[in-house]
């Protein structure tokens, strides 16, 4: 049965991350989400936005937001424990986590929130995680208590200003451990992702990617977040695919569209 | 079995047609529905300049219907004609046979503006050129809807016709009038070579019950899927009874039982839109198949045998 309308759920608790995210826990709700996938959050008489699920079990999925646009500001500034949204999916396909395995995941920024989702699982599974996380400075970083403590987890940081982990960008680290993995999922700017699939081609290793583009309807109906040379929408046949297949999305870490498919460089 | 569909002097290759505003956004996006099975697809509703639309939640559907108040947001003609060229250049690399035909959907909320924009679609060149007159979600804006009054459908259909050189044009009308067929009539007698029906059902509207609030951002949203589809066969019906050209039909379309229900209601073409949401964009293919299956079993070689067959006569019951 196809059900498709927001259920308003009431946030349970809140929990500061860094200076700009916070996680929004949701209880009492099986959303049933496997990492990779995300929901739409409508906020009543302003907006609806996707965002990606960072934890998920019978009882409780989280939402880590950062406070950068309109919708997530409001968020942060307006709503706390007991207020109400309304939640729907989970949409899209999420990550292939295998059995067994030793696992490279490469978050750029706010990846690191739907990647710890997918270690997580992984490492139910029996795999070891790589985690490799990066961003431009200490304070953009997150979840790196909860990857340091977790058992089957070896933490990587690197920061463009050093002031966190090695100087220079993430993907350095996974030239370097690329030789010890069997397979790379990430997620973050484009631009990294791009750097990571020529990584993987270069050692014959297979990567899932994340492609983000602007989602309206989350159900592959409204073609907003079509790719141009796929032409498929990524909000059904993403956001989480493999490398070989973002390669054919023409435009990749060079562009984007808007709400009306305007394009715009990244 | 022939399914192939001649139309205003274009030829697509089965009935089933990509309505306005689904996967309509990029060029490759209409492509990768055409090379899935659709016999045609229709670009979104391109306006002369970029208009942004409504915010989200836009789009929402449950098992009965589906409701929508995007807003008709889009980057305007420049933007479409980069975007159809693309396509266009790739149809016209296909072998004969294979060449899906394009219909470019315009819209404006001037008449004015109306007799600008088709005339910028027609120098794009698609086979087909669709006016959308009866949106139901840029009223706030833009007042009643064209398709509401049958002077103002008349008259848009006799200024588009008026530039649109040699390309045929369908007039989408409105399901929300209590005189469609007298309003098809009026706009054939301007010149109209064809008419689409039909636009959404409505407004309706969905409340939250948790915070009593209507979900839409517009509030309001016009309303489709399957819960609709014996209104839009009807519409359909009386339509094709009015007028002497063809007609594309949809409304809940989500099997190759309602493709044909519509071919028999007298639609040439059916369109499907919200079907997507239900079938995900494969239902080209797969109801192509469910009507060629129908086909062997009742004997129909040539599928356009079958439109308007309930207007005329019926099939009858006897073995």
């Amino acid at each position: 049965m196809k059900n498709d309308i927001p259920k308003v759920l009431k946030i349970a608790e809140v929990r500061d991350e860094n200076p700009t995210v916070k996680t929004y826990v949701f209880r009492s709700y099986d959303l049933g989400a496997k990492p990779g996938q995300f929901v739409n959050l409508w906020m009543p008489r302003v907006d609806e936005k996707p965002f990606s699920v960072s934890y998920c079990d019978k009882d409780e999925f989280w939402l880590t937001i950062a406070a950068v646009g309109d919708f997530t500001r409001k968020l942060r500034d307006e709503f706390s424990v007991g207020d109400k949204l309304g939640v729907r999916g989970p949409y899209g396909k999420g990550y292939t986590i295998p059995e067994g395995k030793k696992i490279a995941l490469l978050a750029g920024g706010y990846g690191a929130a739907p990647l710890y989702f997918v270690a997580q699982e992984a490492v139910k599974k029996g795999c070891t995680v790589e985690f490799i996380v990066g961003a431009r400075n200490k304070d953009l970083l997150l979840y790196l208590d909860r990857i340091d403590q977790a058992e089957g987890m070896n933490l990587y940081i690197a920061t463009d200003d050093g002031s966190s982990g090695e100087q220079g960008y993430n993907t350095q680290i996974l030239e370097r451990l690329i030789g010890d993995v069997d397979i790379v999922m990430t997620c973050g700017p484009e631009i990294m992702m791009r750097a990571a699939m020529d990584i993987c081609d270069k050692a014959g290793k297979p990567i899932e990617v994340s492609i983000e583009r602007y989602m309206k309807c989350g159900s592959g109906v409204c073609g907003n977040c079509c790719v141009d040379g796929l032409g498929v929408p990524v909000c059904t046949k993403g956001p989480v695919m493999l490398g070989s297949e973002a390669r054919k999305i023409k435009g990749l870490a060079e562009f984007h569209r808007d709400n009306v498919g305007f394009k715009v460089v990244w | 079995m022939n399914t192939s569909i001649d139309f205003c002097g274009a030829k697509f290759p089965n009935p089933t047609v990509l309505a306005s505003g689904i996967l309509g956004v990029i060029g490759d996006s209409l492509k990768n529905v055409a090379e899935i099975g659709a016999g045609g697809v229709t670009s979104k509703s391109v306006w002369l300049e970029r208009h942004e639309g409504h915010k989200n939640p836009t789009m929402m559907g449950s098992e009965h219907f589906y409701i929508n108040a995007v807003g008709l947001p889009d980057g305007g003609i420049d933007k479409a004609r980069e975007e159809l060229g693309k396509y266009l250049e790739w149809k016209n690399s296909q072998p004969e046979g294979k060449r899906v035909p394009l219909i470019g959907n315009i819209v404006a909320g001037t008449i004015a503006d109306f007799e600008n924009i088709a005339g910028q679609m027609a120098e794009i060149g698609p086979d087909i050129i669709e006016v959308n007159i009866s949106c139901p979600n840029v009223e706030d804006e833009f007042g009643r809807p064209f398709a509401c009054v049958t002077a103002d459908a008349a008259e848009v259909t006799r200024i588009v016709k008026s530039v649109s050189k040699n390309i045929p044009v369908a007039i989408k009308l409105s399901p929300n009038v209590a005189n469609i067929g007298e309003i098809a009539a009026a706009c054939e007698k301007q010149g109209a070579d064809a008419i689409t029906a039909v636009n959404t059902f409505g407004p309706g509207m969905v409340i939250d019950i948790d915070t009593a609030e209507p979900i839409l951002a517009n509030k309001v949203g016009g309303v489709s899927g399957p819960g609709i589809k014996p209104l839009a066969v009807k519409r359909v019906w009386d339509v094709a009874q009015a007028v002497s050209i063809p007609v594309i039909g949809m409304g809940g379309v989500l099997t190759g039982r309602d493709v044909i229900e519509f071919m028999m209601a007298g639609a040439s073409l059916v369109g499907i839109g919200a079907g997507v949401f239900y079938r995900g964009s494969e239902i080209f293919s797969d109801v192509m198949l469910e009507v060629e299956e129908w086909m062997k079993e009742n004997g129909v070689k040539d599928l356009s045998e079958v439109i308007g067959k309930a207007v005329k006569y019926g099939i009858g019951c006897r073995g």
